[in-house]
């Protein structure tokens, strides 16, 4: 087949050429084989267009046309102290910091880690300890059918590794947080002020990550992705699972990039025998957000929590795609999804559930609420259950509403005034989601992030 | 306290009140009594504030005020409470933190200082007593999974927890067994007061042996058509609604 490779393919083609020259690609020779042959998919994938039914309602143009710099920069002058709002309480958790998609040994504390589990640079790990990684990697998120996976594999340069021995389990939660900053004028001392005419000083990371939790451990991971600046730039995430027999694994991801920023991310996440997967998908940054959560529950007995939460308002737009494969009989899994859309921000939901037909006795519930807060918000949503077992027990469901007019009556009728009124029921609505974070430290972020954005945007209400 | 003259409201072309006139004294217990559709309901939603009923004629003078001109919070804060018939379930907020955020409004509104969380609770374990309700219920989410009963004791709770001036119970003992009739009923004598009026909306008569009435006015198609004592609830009681019914019907050619 000929390949027609539009400029914009071109410049990320020139740009590959260029990484590899570099000595950024020094590595293994197996990095480099899945890189060329990511590089070569994205090459004959190109960026989606609205035209494919898994993008038909978000589009990515202002992706494809943006000319992006590949992040090089380390922690120019980031400090800890400029990190505080999106850090963990240090004494509560292990952290990584990533800044621009690498990773900062310096903003790190990696202390409390338990013996035996690794936690740090997956660069640094497929160097010394490749026989962790290359049973894994890229073995799962797949860059054939994914253009953003192919880019993220092609130009895959550093990330999180994350590793739990057998039978181990991490009591604190492990941080993951990805800081991306505009690029450093070290003249000034201070970022280049960035603005939209001065294309091609927006940058993007690829963060790689990989999570590997072996037979019978449990731990919790959270990552974390914010901007430091209001500068355009994409984080083009890869997150790639691996629960042995009996893990326990408690995933969070809470996306709060800086305004004008594109992220796009895949977790693939690869379940192996009564294990027991929840993953917490916290959507509140960003200007255009596609999340691709994917997991496979390759064995019997497996237990799958889908959670998620999106608040978006202005023009923001999020779109959540979630597959859950059901490959083995007697699993079950629970996906509740709600969103909060105000202003004129738009929400995608797909959900698909594909019980297959070995996945007898499957038992799958999906959810997905909306609160539409505004007349310029919309929702699209859509379930798909595609089942070719005869024996399961699986039920969807989507709600799109506004806030209950007599339940606002109702609270003012107690004397609490309208916007009171507006932002208690927004905030119970969300505070499901929130109740069922487990980590603390993350649920009285979520929860402080939430009552924030809710007093703005009662102060906009006001001045309206 | 509250002069209501010759109130109409209607819900979209449908005019509900036709006329109402009502005068309430603090310390008067009202009953407003009649069958369905009557527009008992829309006559206390009215006199609440809700929005979906548009007021077409008459005016509500409340202690001195135009009732009307106010949005339901300040109606609240200057003493209104609407018991509801059907009180709205909220998943995700708990009476006590609703509650506390309403009574505040309504002692910021009449310069008091508002209460803390320790002060609240003392109150409110304080007030709990009176409808036999417990702790757990009130840390519950708003009426989320509680029964007829409890939403009702609920709504007493609140009122008791508020301390209107003007308290309108809108149907408050219906769906209700004898058992928690009695707590609701025993709750809301309790709150009489000769500085507090209310307004009794029911449709049966039972719940007035237990909270007496000083005055009983039946209303039927959108206007109060005959007020008494607490002998005409009785007399309600025996004979049903059909010879008022037919009372209206024989005056109706005199009127037009």
């Amino acid at each position: 087949m000929m390949v027609t490779a539009s400029k914009e393919l071109d410049t990320y083609l020139s740009d590959f050429e260029l990484f590899e020259k570099n000595g950024a690609t020094k590595g293994p020779s197996w990095i480099h084989q899945i890189r060329k042959a990511a590089i070569s998919r994205f090459s004959e994938l190109g960026f989606p267009t609205t035209r494919l039914e898994e993008w038909k309602y978000t589009n990515v143009a202002p992706i494809a046309k943006t000319r992006f710099k590949r992040a090089e920069c380390e922690a120019n002058g980031l400090t800890a102290e400029a990190l505080a709002r999106a850090t963990l309480e240090e004494s509560a958790c292990v952290q990584l910091v990533f800044v621009n998609g690498h990773f900062s040994r310096k903003l790190s504390s990696l202390r409390s880690l338990p013996e035996g589990v690794k936690a740090g640079s997956l660069a640094a790990a497929w160097g010394s300890d490749p026989a962790s990684i290359e049973p894994h990697l890229a073995r799962h998120a797949s860059y054939h059918d994914h253009a953003f996976v192919a880019l993220n594999s092609a130009f895959m340069k550093d990330g999180a590794f994350v590793y739990v021995p057998k039978g181990k389990v991490v009591e604190r939660p492990i941080h993951l947080l990805f800081v991306s900053t505009a690029p450093f004028d070290s003249a000034q001392d201070r970022p280049v002020g960035l603005a939209h005419e001065s294309l091609g000083t927006a940058v993007v990371s690829h963060p790689r990550n990989l999570i590997v939790a072996d037979d019978g451990s449990q731990a919790m991971i959270v990552e974390s992705y914010v901007g430091v600046g209001t500068n355009v730039y994409l984080t083009n995430v890869v997150t790639e699972i691996i629960g042995g027999k009996n893990a326990v694994i408690d995933y969070y991801k809470v996306q709060r990039e800086s305004e004008e920023a594109f992220h796009i991310a895949t977790v693939q996440a690869h379940l192996d025998r009564s294990s027991n997967f929840s993953s917490h998908s916290i959507d509140l940054g960003g200007a255009l957000v596609r999340n691709d959560l994917n997991a496979t529950l390759d064995g019997e007995g497996i237990e799958c929590t889908l959670d998620g939460l999106y608040m978006v308002t202005g023009r923001q737009h999020v779109d959540n795609h979630t597959r859950i494969d059901h490959v083995k009989p007697h699993c079950s899994s629970r996906e509740l999804y709600k969103g909060l859309l105000d202003g004129k921000s738009r929400g995608v939901f797909n959900g698909k559930i594909y019980v297959h037909k070995a996945a007898q006795k499957t038992d799958a519930k999906q959810t997905n609420k909306n609160l539409l807060l505004s007349e310029g918000a919309t929702i699209n949503t859509k379930p798909q259950l595609e089942i070719y077992a005869d024996d399961v027990k699986c039920t969807h469901g989507s709600t799109i509403g506004q806030l209950d007019q007599d339940a606002v009556f109702y609270l003012r009728s107690r004397g609490l005034d309208l916007a009171t009124a507006r932002n208690l029921l927004t905030y119970a609505f969300a505070s499901e989601m929130v109740g069922r974070i487990k980590v603390e430290p993350v649920r009285a972020q979520i929860e402080n992030l939430l009552v924030t954005r809710l007093q703005h945007g009662s102060r906009a209400e006001d001045a309206r | 306290m509250l002069e209501v003259r010759n109130l109409h409201a209607k819900v979209g072309n449908t005019e509900i009140l036709r006329g109402i006139d009502l005068t309430v004294n603090a310390g008067e217990v009202h009953a407003v009594m009649g069958p369905n559709g009557s527009g008992k309901s829309t006559l206390a939603h009215v006199l609440a504030g809700r929005e979906s009923y548009e007021v077409t004629a008459g005016e509500v003078i409340y202690e001195g005020k135009d009732l009307l001109k106010m949005p339901p919070e300040e109606r609240a804060r200057e003493g209104v409470f609407l018991a509801f018939q059907y009180p709205v379930e909220i998943p995700g907020v708990s009476t006590t933190y609703f509650l506390k955020a309403g009574v505040n409004a309504i002692r910021k509104h009449r310069g008091l200082e508002e209460f803390d969380a320790i002060d609240f609770l003392a109150l409110i374990k304080e007030k709990m007593k009176l409808v036999e309700m417990d702790q757990s219920l009130v840390n519950r989410p708003l009426n989320e999974g509680f029964s007829g009963g409890e939403k009702k004791r609920n709504e007493i709770l609140q009122m008791a927890v508020l301390d209107p001036k003007l308290a309108i119970l809108d149907e408050t003992d219906s769906g209700l067994d004898i058992d928690a009739l009695r707590i609701v009923a025993n709750g809301v004598d309790a709150l009489r007061s000769k500085d507090r009026a209310i307004l009794l909306i029911t449709h049966y008569q039972r719940l007035l042996n237990y909270i007496v009435p000083d005055y009983v006015h039946v209303m039927f198609d959108g206007r109060i058509v005959k007020s008494g004592g607490k002998a005409l609830a009785l007399e309600l009681e025996d004979k049903g609604y059909d010879w008022i019914k037919a009372e209206v019907e024989l005056a109706q050619p005199t009127i037009a």
